[in-house]
């Protein structure tokens, strides 16, 4: 479902004299369906690079990016929209939305942009609200006046909104309280149960070790080591 | 030296005009610009009509001037003088005699037929001025057939007045192309404007010359669920009790006292003539 | 797929001065590129001769017509191109007024493009643009208002309503939350968001704001001097930015 094969990424800061600054080189890996690989490695390491980079936000200097056959490293942006609307799912560390829009249906948002009906996306979207601890009466409002833990679960009800086959967590359970987190984990594994490849960024250990399947040292990338 | 060039224009204006005629004819509908002259009236006051009239008549014809309907108001008198003297021409009263006809503000109750010329005096040719300003964007919009915007106007009067309340100048579309302004004649006249004889229309001020010709497609702009209606007061003529002419209403005196009349002086003449009598002629009779 | 709209080598001169020089790209249906650029970047330049506003020096702007395929407008009769501008493109202009008959009431505003096509019934009319104001968050009774009677953002809602009543494919947007406040720019993109998406619209959003790019646009061409130094996916080329004036311009956004 996922593969990376020789991966390199850099970045040149054009207006500090053009400095380069090596991330990684010859990342190769796989994710199969109803796996969860947690990536791991020190702060800095490039964890949340290398997610991005399976995501199309950040542009892999050489090497081949493939989720479900698609190169994403060349792919057309057209590509890469379709991709992660339909197959790709990414929940960042961050809440981005437009103002202003209801809670509801900043969740409910993946669902209408694959064309499901309303109702049903709303439906869908409350349940995993309800889950996760929001109260109702929160759902009109825009989730840009919540706390940040609640900012978390709202994003990561969006990334769960639609059964991606592939899906991108970067550390899903920071900032959450233990039954919140139980009920995060709890997703991941009904995720992995249905089949979906999954990578994660856990710094909580306990998390790591109850979801994921397989470890990658993201390390092993750092520019200059030996293959 | 006071004589006259035959209908006071010379030669060579009268074939300019003639001309913009012939243009207009042939595209019916379109306002064809051209060389409006100095005329012994000020503009406003039919010198349009009037130089359309000029170039159009012959030693032959016999002339009628109709202003509002009337034989025998000043302007009226005022211009069938004036060709009288420039012209020589035979003038006439009646409808019927008349071969070139020239109005203002009316179309004649009696239909006219393929020997006659009606010809209108036009203050503003343009029929989307009000809503459109730009000469240059109107021009563009009637040689590309963009009439989006006359329908706005009419909309605008159904949103305001919960009815079309255009009652005079309203527009219509000539030979499924142009849409024009008929001149301010009462909509009650619009559908006389599919006729035999020739309709010839000038703008003296504004310098533009259109033209219907005989038997041409004219219908009256409107909506399906507002459909056009050539109303008229729901009276009859109080002195030939005429029911399908328009009507001019007379206030009689100041206690209130009203009468309506055949805006049509000819015609209603002619109907008494006929021994037709509205009630105000039976009470005379009587 | 076809490309809803191929531009080849579009460019504009000013006499010796590049307006805009060289562009180039594809669009598809659904697609919302925005084109970002200080001041003088020519992207101005640049919608304006994609739209048919300005003629460009060179290229071509082929967009997939439903009666003819692809067809390329810069070469299109005027006529033709007008008939465009009214029923499958649209023109939000940053500046209501210049978009909107400031003295036809708000139905008659969203009712002229129907009547330019043809609408003939009144009721009808009347109907589809109460529906229209709704959709924009204009209440129904304003419907025989003018637009003199509207704040500014309702002007702007009211310019989107009147473009888009003839469900265009492809619509043009000159900095449509330029000038509004903060709160009612909100409103607005969340409008546009929900009305691309319903609609399946295709837009091309020339902004200088990059936080309007990033919530509204999935693709972004970034323009200097006339020129596009860089173009992509919207949050790539914000988050990852390639070329050294995009890493200036990105850096230079105030942080709230």
């Amino acid at each position: 479902m996922i593969e990376l094969v020789d991966v390199s990424k850099s970045f040149t800061l054009h207006n500090q004299g053009s400095a380069v600054i090596p991330v990684m080189e010859r990342a190769s890996f796989k994710v199969e369906p109803g796996e969860c690989v947690a990536l791991t490695g020190a702060s800095g390491a490039g964890k949340s690079t290398l997610m991005r980079v399976i995501y199309g936000n950040y542009i892999a200097a050489s090497g081949q990016v493939l989720v479900a056959g698609l190169n994403v490293a060349n792919a057309e942006p057209r590509e890469i929209l379709a991709l992660r609307r339909e197959t790709l799912g990414y929940v960042s560390q961050f809440l981005r939305v437009v103002p202003r829009v209801p809670t509801l249906e900043v969740v409910a948002e993946p669902l209408l942009d694959i064309g499901t009906e309303k109702h049903v996306a709303l439906d869908k979207a409350a349940s995993l609200l309800r889950r996760l601890n929001i109260p109702e009466h929160l759902w009109t409002l825009s989730p840009t006046t919540f706390s940040g833990g609640e900012q978390q679960r709202v994003n990561i009800a969006r990334g769960f909104a639609h059964d991606y086959p592939a899906i991108l967590l970067d550390e899903p359970t920071a900032s959450l309280d233990a039954q919140n987190r139980q009920t995060v984990l709890t997703l991941i594994e009904e995720a992995k149960y249905r089949g979906a490849a999954i990578v994660g960024i856990f710094h909580d250990l306990d998390a790591r070790r109850q979801v994921c399947t397989r470890e990658i040292n993201v390390s092993d990338f750092a520019p200059g080591m030996a293959a | 030296m006071n004589e006259y060039n035959f209908a006071y224009l010379d030669e060579q204006t009268k074939r300019m005009i003639r001309r913009a005629i012939l243009k207009g004819l042939a595209v019916p509908g379109y306002q064809v610009p051209f060389a409006s002259r100095e005329m012994p009236m000020p503009y406003g006051w039919g010198t349009g009509g009037v130089q359309v009239s000029a170039a159009t008549l012959t030693p032959d014809d016999t002339f009628k001037v109709i202003d509002q309907g009337a034989d025998d108001t000043t302007n009226a008198v005022s211009i069938r003088k004036f060709f009288e003297n420039t012209a020589g021409i035979e003038t006439t009263e009646q409808t019927e005699k008349a071969t070139i006809i020239q109005t203002r503000h009316r179309i004649p109750e009696m239909a006219l037929s393929e020997d006659q010329i009606l010809v209108y005096q036009v203050p503003i040719p343009e029929p989307l001025r009000f809503l459109e300003p730009r000469e240059t964007e109107t021009r563009k919009m009637h040689s590309l057939e963009e009439y989006g915007l006359m329908h706005v106007k009419l909309y605008e009067d159904i949103s305001q007045h919960g009815a079309i309340s255009t009652s005079y100048a309203y527009p219509v579309k000539v030979s499924d192309r142009y849409v024009m302004d008929p001149s301010p004649i009462p909509k009650f006249d619009n559908p006389k404007l599919e006729m035999d004889a020739i309709q010839l229309f000038g703008a003296g001020r504004e310098q533009r010359i259109y033209a219907v010709p005989p038997h041409t497609k004219v219908v009256s702009l409107d909506f399906q669920d507002y459909p056009f209606e050539a109303t008229k007061a729901d009276h009859s003529c109080d002195l030939c009790g005429a029911e399908d002419s328009y009507l001019d209403e007379v206030i009689m005196d100041d206690a209130g006292h009203r009468m309506f009349v055949c805006s049509d002086t000819d015609y209603c003449r002619s109907r008494r003539d006929a021994g037709h009598l509205g009630r105000l002629a039976k009470e005379d009779a009587a | 797929m076809t490309p809803l709209l191929q531009v080849e080598g579009i460019q504009k001169h000013y006499g010796a001065r590049i307006g805009c020089a060289d562009v180039s790209f594809d669009l598809y249906p659904g697609e919302v590129m925005g084109i970002v650029g200080e001041s003088g970047s020519g992207k101005s330049t640049l919608l304006n001769c994609l739209a048919g506003h300005l003629e460009p020096d060179m290229g071509r702007v082929i967009f997939d017509t439903r009666t003819n395929g692809p067809t390329d407008t810069v070469a299109m009769s005027e006529p033709e191109r007008r008939l465009l501008g009214r029923t499958d493109w649209a023109f939000v202009h940053q500046h209501a007024r210049d978009g909107l008959r400031m003295s036809v009431s708000a139905g008659g505003n969203i009712g002229e493009r129907l009547m330019a096509v043809g609408e003939r019934h009144y009721g009808n009319i009347r109907n589809k643009a109460s529906d229209w104001l709704g959709r924009v968050e204009i209440e129904a009774d304003r419907i025989d208002n003018r637009p003199t009677a509207f704040s500014g953002g309702m002007q702007q809602r009211l310019q989107i309503a009147r473009n888009l009543v003839t469900g265009p494919r492809l619509v043009f947007m000159d900095e449509p939350t330029g000038g509004l406040d903060v709160s009612v720019q909100a409103r607005l993109l969340d409008l546009l968001r929900g009305l691309v998406r319903e609609m399946g619209l295709s837009a091309i959003i020339v902004t200088h704001d990059l936080a309007v790019v990033r919530l509204l646009a999935d693709r972004l061409m970034v323009m200097k001097d006339g020129h596009v130094v860089e173009a992509g996916l919207t949050d790539q080329v914000l988050d990852d930015p390639q070329h050294a004036y995009t890493q200036l311009l990105v850096s230079s956004v105030l942080q709230v």
